[in-house]
């Protein structure tokens, strides 16, 4: 009989380990999958994760590393500040396209004037309109209790709407012959995430990913208010007769994690995507999600772990050129790691043991 | 703008269909609460239901046997979210988003050629002179099967969680899952049965959606409609005819913003389609006051140990 016995400390060593092997428990899984759609598995699970980066075409594909990891990795060191504190911010997604909303008007308001404060005054308004975004939930949360989860969900098909709306409407090319969609920044200088670097795939959003990463690292381990969070989340109950506020705990939690899927909406909108549409948001607010748990809920794992997932869009994308494997399969594939993890996660907190039960 | 082209009677009967895969999905989330356990993954469950349905309706051109792919289909998902929260005791709130991320995914996978399809379809209720009756005959008598089966099954969640012993042990297991385990009841037996009577309830949902309410096949085609679900059971305060009069609020909210639409009324479309979810976030607002009607141990990680 097998049964799980309590570990008195969650086990370092595994809690390392977990992601590394659902990592592989997932290629596995995936491999069958692909297998199951008459794919060559082995083959499959090259295109998605060696071609990128040495492949052929690798030149092209490894500055799409930094491309699509930038955003996530922004996303989710939001994310993970308030995971860490049990405030679940889940509708990213509606800030990160609330914030290019915002950042994007901005921008297009000064056309076609050109100065250097735009792009700034831009990366102003896109964190503000995520920030606005993720005060909704916060604030009813404090105010009236009400669950954050299913508000912040909520407001993600409203901003789905509103993004319809804009791209329709108000945002619309005046010179776009009825086409939807914005004016597009790449023909509009002082507005263009532009890469830094040519070839390397660094825009500012990355750079802002970064900066994200090592200013939660302090917070995190060096600051107060990192140590209420992590507090919060490990042990409550101590947290409140230790005289942390809850309230400002959760309006700082939710305030930062939206102000930087903000941020990341507008990187994306003025550079990658190019222009306000319909679609230019492809779930990576959903998909932050994954990497913050895959990457422990820790600055440097999430890092490693946004960079991972890049990997798993980009070798996607190959893979369906090239070996026509669905796009759908990609997402299946991101869901089951995240799964694999939290099974895994078992082995951290408790010991397995084969007794049987009459022994003790 | 032409307000007399919507007919009360037709949108009273619309609303109830609108209002059936939410009532179904609510119905079942809300045994799975009373039981204690949290899933979030709702939405994941209605899209394979939708999918899994749907696909066996068309294959087998048997929608009722569509009906029953889609319950297996929907409590099959729930199996590893029980697996996840019950064996393995991850947390309840991750567990159900990465069902829900990888329901959406699976489903878009599966569905890819049954784009453009159009299922069987199932024969309504026809009941000679009942159905014919005006006003009343087409609201009361003019349905598909499906629809009174989620009426039934609310009475008989009402009746079995109020007057049985099964929905005392199950309410027990909710309340205070240690005092339950003391007395003997199997807690995580008990929740794993209900976890997969949800998974079964929102299946049958999502199928309801793909195979009679829309009636066609489109990538994440139940928008949000298993997050309703979630909060349907917050604003019922976990009592099922509460969710009955939540899911007809909530149908009708979304068949006149519809009816709207094709009415032609000056606000946006956009600004229309927004307003289930907004009014939404407004009823969780005014409803989460109250706290005290929450299953005490809901979301709490039950382990035995010695």
């Amino acid at each position: 009989m097998i049964h799980l016995e309590k570990r008195p400390q969650p086990s370092r060593a595994w809690a390392l380990m977990t992601p590394v092997i659902a990592v592989i428990v997932t290629m596995i899984a995936g491999g069958l999958l692909f297998a199951a759609l008459g794919k060559n598995p082995i083959e499959a699970i090259r295109t998605i994760f060696y071609d990128p980066l040495f492949g052929e075409f690798s030149f092209y594909y490894r500055p799409q590393l930094l491309v699509k990891g930038g955003p996530l990795i922004l996303i989710a060191i939001g994310l993970s500040l308030g995971f860490r504190a049990g405030i679940w911010n889940i509708g990213a997604e509606g800030q990160y396209i609330v914030g290019a909303i915002c950042g994007a008007a901005a921008g297009l308001a000064f056309y076609p004037m050109e100065s250097i404060v735009i792009f700034p005054l831009m990366i102003f308004f896109g964190a503000l309109g995520g920030l606005i975004w993720a005060m909704i939930p916060a604030l009813l949360k404090v105010k009236f209790g009400t669950n954050e989860i299913l508000v912040s969900l909520m407001l993600v098909y409203v901003a789905e709407q509103l993004l319809a709306s804009m791209s329709l409407g108000l945002l619309k090319n005046p010179e776009g012959f009825g086409f939807p969609g914005s004016r597009n920044f790449q023909s509009y200088d002082s507005a263009h995430n532009a890469e830094l670097i040519t070839g390397t795939g660094m825009h500012w959003g990355v750079v802002a990913a970064f900066i994200a990463v090592i200013f939660s690292y302090i917070l995190l381990n060096k600051h107060i208010l990192g140590y209420n969070i992590r507090l919060t989340g490990e042990a409550p109950r101590a947290a409140r007769f230790g005289g942390v506020n809850p309230t400002r705990l959760v309006l700082f939690c939710m305030g930062a994690s939206g102000a930087l899927a903000g941020l990341a909406g507008l990187f994306e909108v003025a550079g990658p995507a190019g222009q306000v549409s319909i679609d230019f948001n492809v779930g990576y607010g959903f998909t932050a999600i994954i990497v913050a748990f895959l990457g422990r809920l820790h600055p440097v794992g999430i890092l490693l772990a946004g960079l991972l997932m890049a990997l798993t869009y980009i070798g996607g994308d190959i893979a369906q050129s090239s070996l026509s494997l669905p796009s759908a399969a990609i997402q299946v594939f991101q869901g089951m790691l995240l799964f694999f993890l939290l099974a895994l996660d078992v082995l951290t907190n408790f010991r397995i043991r084969f007794a049987t039960k009459g022994a003790a | 703008m032409d307000l007399s082209a919507i007919n009360p009677v037709l949108l009273i009967a619309s609303l109830m269909v609108a209002a059936t895969p939410l009532l179904l999905a609510a119905i079942g989330e809300l045994v799975v609460e009373k039981a204690g356990v949290l899933n979030l993954g709702v939405e994941g469950m209605m899209i394979i239901g939708a999918i899994c349905g749907f696909a066996i309706a068309v294959e087998t051109t048997n929608p009722y046997l569509g009906l029953l792919a889609a319950m297996a289909g929907g409590a099959v998902l729930s199996l590893l979210f029980a697996f996840l929260t019950q064996v393995a005791l991850a947390n309840q709130v991750a567990s159900g988003l990465a069902l829900t991320l990888f329901g959406l995914g699976l489903s878009a996978l599966m569905g890819q050629s049954y784009v453009g399809i159009k299922p069987p379809a199932m024969a309504k209720l026809d009941i000679p002179f009942l159905t014919d009756l005006p006003i009343i005959g087409p609201i009361l008598f003019g349905h598909d099967p499906v629809l009174y089966v989620g009426l039934a099954l609310t009475a008989a969640t009402w009746a079995l969680l109020k007057y049985s012993r099964l929905g005392l042990i199950l309410r027990a297991v909710g309340e205070n899952h240690e005092a339950a385990h003391a007395l003997g009841y199997h807690v995580v037996r008990t929740r794993v049965l209900a976890i997969l009577f949800g998974g079964a309830c929102a299946g049958l949902g999502g199928a309801y959606i793909s195979l009679i309410r829309v009636p066609q096949w489109t990538e994440g085609m139940t928008a949000g409609i298993g997050w309703i679900a979630l909060a349907l059971v917050v604003f019922a305060s976990w009592k099922p005819w509460r969710v009955l009069l939540g899911a007809y609020l909530f149908g009708g909210i979304n068949v006149l913003q519809l009816n709207l639409q094709a009415a032609g009324v000056a606000i946006p479309v956009e600004y229309l389609a927004m307003s289930p979810y907004l009014i939404t976030i407004l009823v969780l607002v005014i409803m989460s006051a109250d706290k005290s009607r929450a299953p005490a141990s809901l979301g709490r990680i039950f382990h035995a140990s010695q």
